[in-house]
């Protein structure tokens, strides 16, 4: 694999330290490329949600290196001094829930991201109804959190991790709640939105509906990432 | 940008309005305690001011007439008003009391006050309704707040008056309605004794030989006859000309007559700093409690609410949201709380609790200003606590694992 996107190489986290210290993450390489949607699959205790952390910067790796887009973002320690800014600006985030902010409408729940990066309100909302058109929610855009479906509320919350158009996108077990034919639809609309904004994905997951869909997918275990080819079925 | 914690009002506004009228009747009381307080000092005042007087002439050595008993010779102020200064001097004498009326009794402060008319010092200088007293004897000018009306009759000890006029917002220190009668009259209802004790105390002053000795007729007659007449007074009030400074003309009568006098800036302070000085303690100390009650109801309330938002607050802070946004949305909100109860507190002073109140309510315009800055101040202190929870909540909760 070639290009930007991210690249992790050889990281490692360590909780604790002497007797009592627990390597949660002993060997990661990775690298995503833009456009590109991969899957990471793992056992539980295998270190999957220590890697997500470390990538969206909530936790300090303890060594190795990671490269976003041309900048080294971490190499033996930070390479960056506002590590919300950076969650902010270049790094998306799609949870098992939508986690959407129940007292903002939804888009605002969209345009609050861009608003924090200090981008006009008028442009920042102009932003999330275009999201909507693509993730087809636009008729839902002045409704609030709760009158959403589950669907209706991951495509929103796909919304919001792409709003400020980051060249990574971490998503949490995204299709955890939803049955066979929303996750598919949700995969795609990932699939869809990683082509048209350059986005690199990666996708934590449990679901075995999904799984296919993938065509590179990294298993962790022990710590430990190993990649393989994924059947890359199509999802229609 | 968007306002979080608007938006978060808005959203869940019953939650914030019925909690806002919940700490703004807290409020409400607390305004009121301020009000009582408030209201006390301002009938010390009114006392002072409708005596239309300028030095109160009391008993040697005491805090007369209201803060302690006085008691002068009512000749006195003969002498008072010769002295250079002095514009008029006027006997005076206070006695509190019960009065029956039709519906009930209620407690007053009688006033004796001398012969004159409008503008002698003591005599009440405007009526709402009826006249002044034009008789030697028993009539009388009651306050509105007494419940007294035109030509009602009560009993004061021994004698029966007619109410002939009602004033306005005279009172005493203690809020108590005055009612105003002659000098004379109120000299014996003050001083004479019932007649089962005129009669005892004759007896036993014809029984004692030191007053009846035989062969000094008129001896006894004129000790029983010292005995059934009053010639005290409470305090003599004064009137200063003008151009005269009232604390030099308080001086000649301290010299002159060895009395003390006190001037206006005195007496204000013996009937705030003395007389309501336990009752204002007292409601310093409500003051105090009632903040601190309402300080932790704010806290309580500002961080359940933030309790109840930590996952939204773990999402905002993993999206890269600066914790002065997150600061902000909580001290926001706690600041509205305290609008709403501060807003909720003031209607409830003004109109509930104020007019039922048997005390004198007084809101200060600058009392309330007071009172919003305190409830600001208060809701910042209060939002700390669950500010700092707000600040620990770790971004990657949102991540879970």
């Amino acid at each position: 694999m070639s290009g930007k996107g991210i690249q992790i190489v050889g990281l490692r986290k360590r909780y604790g330290s002497g007797d009592t210290a627990v390597d949660a993450l002993r060997k990661v390489d990775m690298h995503v490329a833009p456009g590109e949607v991969v899957g990471l699959i793992g056992p539980s205790g295998s270190g999957k949600t220590t890697l997500l952390k470390c990538l969206g910067a909530v936790i300090e790796p303890t060594a190795g290196k990671m490269i976003l887009g041309d900048d080294v973002i971490y190499d033996d320690g930070w390479k960056v001094k506002d590590l919300r800014a950076l969650r902010r600006d270049r790094i998306g985030f799609v949870f098992q829930a939508p986690y959407l902010i129940p007292f903002l409408d939804v888009t605002d729940n969209v345009a609050l991201l861009p608003m924090l990066a200090g981008i006009p309100n008028a442009e920042a909302r102009k932003r999330a109804i275009e999201l909507f058109k693509a993730l087809d929610v636009e008729h839902r855009a002045k409704a609030m959190p709760s009158q959403l479906s589950g669907g209706e509320q991951q495509r929103v919350a796909i919304a919001r991790g792409l709003v400020n158009r980051p060249p990574v996108i971490l998503a949490d077990e995204p299709t955890a709640p939803l049955d066979s034919e929303r996750a598919l639809a949700v995969i795609r609309i990932l699939n869809d939105m990683a082509k048209k904004f350059e986005t690199a994905i990666i996708v934590v997951t449990h679901d075995e509906k999904i799984i296919p869909t993938f065509k590179r997918i990294y298993h962790i275990r022990d710590g430990v990432t190993y990649e393989e080819a994924g059947e890359g079925r199509d999802f229609e | 940008m968007i306002s979080l914690a608007g938006r978060d009002i808005l959203h869940s506004w019953g939650k914030f309005v019925f909690t806002g009228m919940g700490l703004g009747l807290l409020i409400g009381i607390t305004l009121s305690m301020a009000g009582i307080y408030r209201g006390m000092v301002d009938d010390a005042k009114v006392l002072l001011d409708n005596s239309g007087a300028d030095l109160w002439v009391v008993q040697k050595d005491t805090l007369g007439p209201y803060a302690e008993p006085s008691s002068i010779y009512d000749d006195i102020w003969r002498g008072i008003r010769g002295i250079p200064g002095v514009d008029q001097a006027a006997n005076i004498t206070y006695l509190t009391m019960q009065v029956s009326k039709d519906s009930g009794d209620v407690r007053v402060m009688v006033a004796g006050i001398t012969p004159g008319g409008p503008g002698t010092p003591g005599w009440p200088p405007y009526l709402v309704a009826g006249r002044q007293i034009t008789r030697s004897h028993y009539e009388a000018v009651a306050d509105i707040a007494s419940g007294l009306k035109l030509g009602e009759r009560i009993k004061l000890r021994r004698h029966h008056y007619t109410i002939v006029g009602l004033t306005r917002r005279m009172v005493s220190s203690n809020g108590d309605p005055m009612v105003f009668i002659p000098l004379k009259d109120a000299q014996e209802e003050q001083f004479l004794k019932d007649n089962d004790a005129i009669w005892a105390q004759r007896r036993r002053t014809a029984q004692n030989p030191a007053f009846n000795r035989p062969g000094v007729p008129g001896l006894l007659d004129a000790v029983i006859a010292s005995q059934s007449t009053n010639p005290y007074v409470n305090a003599v009030l004064v009137r200063v000309k003008k151009g005269y400074d009232p604390e030099q003309v308080a001086e000649s009568i301290r010299r002159w007559k060895r009395l003390t006098v006190y001037t206006r800036s005195q007496m204000e302070k013996i009937l705030v700093g003395k007389l309501i000085a336990t009752a204002a303690k007292q409601i310093f100390m409500f003051l105090v409690i009632l903040s601190l009650v309402s300080s932790a109801i704010v806290a309580f309330i500002i961080y359940t609410l933030t309790l109840g938002k930590i996952r939204e607050i773990a999402v905002l802070k993993l999206i890269g949201t600066k914790n002065r946004t997150i600061i902000a949305l909580i001290m926001q909100q706690s600041i509205a709380l305290g609008l709403i109860g501060f807003v909720v507190g003031k209607i409830s002073a003004t109109l509930l609790m104020a007019p039922i109140f048997p005390k004198h309510v007084l809101l200060e315009p600058l009392d309330s200003a007071i009172g919003l800055i305190a409830v600001v101040m208060i809701c910042v202190l209060s939002s700390i606590v669950a500010i700092r929870a707000a600040l620990k909540v770790d971004p990657a909760e949102a991540i879970g694992g």
